[in-house]
């Protein structure tokens, strides 16, 4: 199919809108409201061109003017851009939205990377011909993350289309009316969604900016920045972060069409400046009689493990967040019957299950974009919201795909956002969600049920065996059949089947956050059953941490100890010399149990980035690089191995992990590492030890590569002040620095074009300063760049080799002063990094048990109370929650006050006399936020 | 033939009108020239009219200088103000040539009169906000930024800068 644009001949595909068939020309038509994930709505005008019926009025100049983005192509169409007509009304409409647009551009926060500038550029509009007075807005307090400054909107509709169509939001929204129309919230307050951060992006314009950036600004072409991967879930979205000065000053989404597309939570996009925390070590520190660290050298350090590692029996821990690379030097280092991953005793079966559940599965192992194809989505005891949100935004889009199908069916195209939503209204495929709470995704859903754990996981073999048609299994014990709640489990199952009836790619999402195997299991079982029908099938479990699949990959079959069993042979005097890398223990178990691990150890090191209880506790705390300053690779939920990169070199004697560990096994002289130089020898050392992350050196180009001859560039061809950054220290600058590890430069030189999609360093293009210049990066407009994907996959469709088990659950019943303890993940407090960073550390709430009012009742409980878990030392404030499943007792996981609690337990709860509840941590109040 | 001879004598009657004219050669240092406030010498940093500093932190000096001498990090006053948390130049590299200044959006960076930066130690050719910030409003009287920008500051609210009208009240649905 081929259309003529201007008089010249161009391909054209037929589900694709003119605009973006002239982007992907790449042929500069500006516009503002169209967006490549949520297609068109014609509501800026921006996009005018000239439409010609025929020949004949080509020749004579004769059209009409059309919106690009709401015209479809067909054969043979003529179209104009460039024409007069066509350019004095792009050039009137910004005209008009400069009318009132304020003179702000050197204090705003986007300026540099505003499509709006770019825009304006780009249809010539120079001078204001307008005298009159500005329009102007008051802001709003949206809480601590994104900034607003009203003025600057252009009314495109970006903002409430992302955030309340797309991402379900409903606490911001258009207000007012003709030119007076406003965009905020009813009232001051926090944002609600956990996506809103993306707004800085959708946003055209300075409106909603990065708060912490505005306040430490630094411009888009001042950024040195590095392909990354988001270390805040096992997600792996692919980031960008940037920095100045050494510091990291923001985080951007880097697109990879196959996972996070354009869009981070907010997790991910404002949990990464811990990494500018002055609680970072700088130095290596050696604890000394007094108790004090004293700083020494590099040489002084490595000289120590490796003394500390000869004289004694070794053992490691390592880190599920920690790069496949460090971990796997360290399991080298100690021997892998005496490396222990790192995950707390409780996860470790629970991920290793999730890995060998994926492994015999045969139905498909999604990444995101293929979790938005499914047509029924079932969710058994994983809040994705809080575990892996960006599933959560996933499954929004899934159940989106009714609205497409009834399109189709009306030969709507998939970018006529506004018509499909106007068809569709409430119409959504199904979702079932189970859960022992209530969830953000329940008001999409057609179904979601509160549930003690166990019921859920009976819910699932439930639905598995009405799939295959099979009443005969009887999952629970004796009695349960006079149990009404069973029936209700079993009616539930029964109905979600029949809502089963008409999919044909049904999704199936658990995970470790129920912390029961069994609910994994029967997630399976679900996934399986539904293929057997001769249908596809999808199932995701979400793991806990950013590599927690890789650790398990690492050492999968081999038996390695967990922590308890470290514990034990610490206790047996086993151990002289513990490792651990990049890991606060007391963030995986009980304080006194890991009180008495350290304190059985003659010596502790700890390989860490932050002073934390457990660098307080070693003998020798050295600081490592964070992911943003090393290179690693990690393998996210899907099992992608996916490669990040330094953005900056790291300051002082914060060394990768991998190197201090690489230089230990060189100085013991081990055999295996002698001819093994750069991180790349490391990696490939990796895939040939474990031939289950044999896939790991493909994740990226190794340092060799070069693009066209040349280097991937760090910085924007338009880094500023290089003969001024250094020049307090000295005036004669340095070379800049080397990068011997990977094809990218920490300059602006080399070549920031063609790379593989792995290595894309930032975004930008001729004429495109903001992030909408994407699409010259990309293949097909929206869709993958041109540079392939981005990553790996090391788990492959297999043939489900070994049988699923089938377990029995016991039928949940709780004694009359007992619960069952749940966990409860949230996304700013779960995740320990990410809640210390600026921003995300105000919005924090303390941990706390939660309880329907029922079960308070029950227990004689009030709201407020101070309670403690079995014998659980720290007491913890009770919360009344009627989301919460009856019998079932909340508790905030993955802080420092519940580690010790292990999920699904019955548990009595104590009222603790006295209990004064923990102050709120909101450090400061908005800075600045107030002003206008 | 004759042309050249002419010629000659044309030149050499022009030198000597040379004789008595005023000399250009002045005794410098004793004696300094006059030299134009637009002359392109050493950089200053200024105040706006009500003497607060007008350097907003805009980073377009520092993106326009060819010899990317000037750094600078932005920050935010208390009164809402951005604000150079820093500024520096380094001197032993800049050229003069005036694209700061151009490129400043607030007349805040601006070049002066004065060239006479000689230093025995390069290192102090680097300066730093307090080498460079003055007190006064340099050749530029009146322009303001924040009374344009839409930007709210302590003391100019939103719909008080120039030209502003009054902020639109979003509950109203009249016409
Ligand atoms: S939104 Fe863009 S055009 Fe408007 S003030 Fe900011 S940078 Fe300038
Ligand atoms: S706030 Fe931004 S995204 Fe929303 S309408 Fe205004 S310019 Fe568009
Ligand atoms: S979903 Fe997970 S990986 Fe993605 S941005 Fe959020 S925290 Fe990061
Ligand atoms: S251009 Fe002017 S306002 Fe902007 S940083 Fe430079 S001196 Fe300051
Ligand atoms: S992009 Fe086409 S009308 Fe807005």
């Amino acid at each position: 199919m081929n259309i003529r644009i201007d008089g010249v001949e161009y391909p054209a595909t037929k589900d694709r809108n003119l605009l973006e068939t002239c982007l992907g020309l790449g042929l500069n038509l500006p516009y503002f409201c169209w967006h490549p994930a949520m297609g068109s709505v014609g509501a800026c005008r921006q996009c005018a061109v000239l439409q010609y019926p025929d020949e004949e009025a080509e020749q004579a100049g004769r059209g009409k003017l059309v919106m690009a983005c709401m015209t479809p192509v067909s054969d043979g169409a003529r179209f104009s851009l460039e024409t007069a007509q066509a350019r004095r009304f792009r050039q009137g409409i910004i005209e008009s939205l400069m009318i009132n647009h304020p003179h702000d551009c050197p204090v705003c926060a986007e300026g540099g990377e505003c499509h709006l500038q770019d825009m304006t550029v780009m249809v010539g509009h120079r001078d204001r011909r307008y005298r009159g007075r500005k329009r102007t807005f008051r802001n709003q307090y949206l809480g601590p993350l994104v900034h607003h400054e009203m003025n600057r909107c252009i009314t495109c509709y970006r903002c409430t289309r992302f955030y309340r169509d797309y991402a379900g939001g409903t606490d911001l929204a258009a207000q007012g009316c003709h030119d007076h129309i406003f965009f905020g919230r009813h009232e001051d307050g926090v944002l609600e969604s956990e996506f809103a951060g993306n707004l800085v992006e959708v946003c055209p314009t300075g409106v909603f900016t990065d708060k912490h950036l505005v306040h430490d600004y630094t411009r888009k072409w001042d950024l040195q920045s590095a392909p990354s991967v988001c270390a805040g879930c096992a997600v792996g979205c692919n980031t960008l972060p940037g920095e100045r000065y050494g510091r990291l000053k923001r985080v951007h989404n880097r697109f990879n069409a196959e996972i996070n597309g354009y869009f981070l939570c907010d997790r991910g996009r404002f949990g990464a400046t811990w990494v500018n925390d002055e609680r970072r070590l700088d130095y290596p520190g050696l604890r000394g009689e007094d108790g004090r660290y004293n700083a020494i050298d590099h040489h002084g350090a490595l000289q120590r493990i490796v003394s500390s590692v000869e004289r004694g029996a070794v053992a490691a821990v390592g880190s599920p967040r920690a790069s496949v690379e460090a971990n796997f030097l360290l399991r080298l280092l100690a021997g892998p019957a005496r490396f222990c991953p790192g995950f707390s005793a409780v996860e470790q079966p629970l991920v290793g299950e999730a890995l060998a559940l994926l492994r015999a599965s045969r139905a498909t192992v999604p990444d995101i974009a293929t979790m938005e194809t499914a047509d029924a989505i079932l969710v058994l005891g994983e809040d994705v919201s809080n575990t892996a949100p960006r599933i959560a935004l996933a499954l929004r889009q899934g159940v989106r795909n009714r609205a497409y199908a009834m399109a189709a069916g009306l030969k709507l195209q998939d970018w006529q956002d506004a018509a499909i939503r106007n068809l569709a209204q409430d119409q959504r495929c199904p979702l079932f969600i189970a859960a022992t709470a209530a969830t953000r995704l329940d008001p999409v859903a057609a179904r979601s049920l509160r549930l003690a754990t166990p019921e859920i996981a009976r819910l699932g073999l439930r639905v598995a065996d009405a799939l295959a048609g099979d009443n005969s299994n009887d999952y629970s014990h004796d009695n349960s059949h006079d149990n009404p709640d069973d029936h209700s489990v079993h009616r539930e199952a029964a109905a979600i089947a029949d809502g089963l009836r008409d999919a044909k790619r049904l999704l199936v999402v658990s995970g470790t956050g129920s912390g029961d195997i069994a609910v994994m299991q029967a997630a399976a079982r679900v996934a399986e059953a539904f293929r057997d029908t001769g249908r596809e099938a999808m199932l995701s479990l979400v793991v806990p941490e950013a590599n927690s699949l890789g650790q398990a990959l690492l050492c999968e079959g081999n038996g390695s100890p967990d922590l308890d069993a470290l514990a034990a042979s610490a206790e047996a005097g086993e151990i002289d010399t513990l490792l651990v890398l990049e890991n606060d223990l007391y963030r995986r178990a009980a304080t006194d149990q890991v009180d008495r691990l350290l304190a059985n150890c003659q010596r502790v090191i700890a390989l860490d980035q932050l002073d934390n209880p457990t660098t307080s506790a070693s003998h020798l705390a050295v600081p490592a690089a964070s992911v943003i300053e090393s290179e690693g690779t990690l393998v996210s939920l899907e099992g992608r191995a996916q490669r990040c990169f330094p953005v900056f070199p790291p300051h002082a004697e914060r060394h990768p992990a991998w190197v201090w560990l690489l230089a230990t096994l060189k100085e013991l002289g081990r055999e295996a590492v002698s001819d093994w130089h750069h991180f790349d020898d490391v990696t490939r050392g990796c895939a040939a030890a474990i031939p289950a992350l044999a896939g790991i050196a493909a994740a990226a180009p190794d340092h060799r590569f070069r693009n066209h001859g040349v280097r991937v560039p760090r910085q924007p061809p338009r880094y500023s002040g290089r003969t001024a950054m250094r020049a307090n220290v000295s005036v004669h600058e340095p070379k800049q620095p080397e990068d011997e590890e990977s094809p990218l430069a920490f300059s602006m030189e080399g070549l920031n074009r063609d790379q593989p999609a792995a290595l894309l360093s930032y975004v930008w293009a001729p004429g495109w300063n903001s992030n909408q210049g994407l699409h010259r990066f990309q293949a097909d407009v929206g869709g993958p760049l041109k540079g392939g994907p981005a990553g790996i996959r090391l788990l492959r469709a297999n043939g489900g080799a070994t049988p699923l088990p089938r377990h029995a659950t016991a039928a949940f019943a709780v004694e009359a002063d007992e619960v069952l303890l749940v966990p409860r993940y949230r996304i700013f407090g779960s995740e320990a990094l990410s809640a210390i960073s600026p921003g995300i550390r105000e919005l924090v709430r303390p941990a706390c048990i939660e309880l329907c009012a029922a079960d308070a009742e029950r227990l004689g409980l009030a709201d407020g109370d101070g309670v403690q878990v079995g014998d659980n030392a720290a007491a913890l404030p009770l919360r009344i929650d009627d989301a919460m499943a009856p019998g079932c007792a909340g508790y905030t996981a993955g802080y420092r006050e519940t580690a010790g609690l292990a999920p699904n337990t019955r548990q009595r709860l104590r009222r603790v006399a006295h209990f004064s509840p923990p102050g709120p941590t909101v450090i400061g109040s908005d800075r600045g936020g107030r002003h206008g | 033939m004759l042309k050249s001879a002419l010629s000659q004598l044309q030149t050499i009657w022009t030198i000597l009108q040379h004789s008595f004219t005023r000399s250009e050669t002045v005794q410098y240092p004793e004696q300094k020239p006059y030299l134009a406030p637009r002359y392109r010498g050493r950089i200053v940093l200024t105040n706006d009219p009500d003497g607060e500093e007008r350097c907003v932190a805009c980073n377009l000096c520092a993106v326009a200088c060819p010899v990317d001498c000037i750094a600078l990090q932005q920050g935010v006053k208390e009164d809402g103000r951005w604000y150079p948390e820093f500024f520096r130049i380094n001197f032993s590299r800049c050229i003069l040539c005036g694209m700061c200044e151009e490129a400043c959006p607030t007349n805040a960076i601006q070049l002066t009169p004065d060239f006479e930066m000689c230093e025995y130690d390069r290192q102090n050719m680097v300066y730093e906000k307090e080498h460079l910030q003055i007190d006064g409003t340099g050749k530029y009287h009146d322009y303001n930024f924040y009374r344009v920008a839409g930007l709210a500051i302590a003391g100019k609210d939103k719909g008080a800068a120039r030209n502003e009208a009054e902020p639109v009240d979003v509950r109203s649905l009249l016409p």
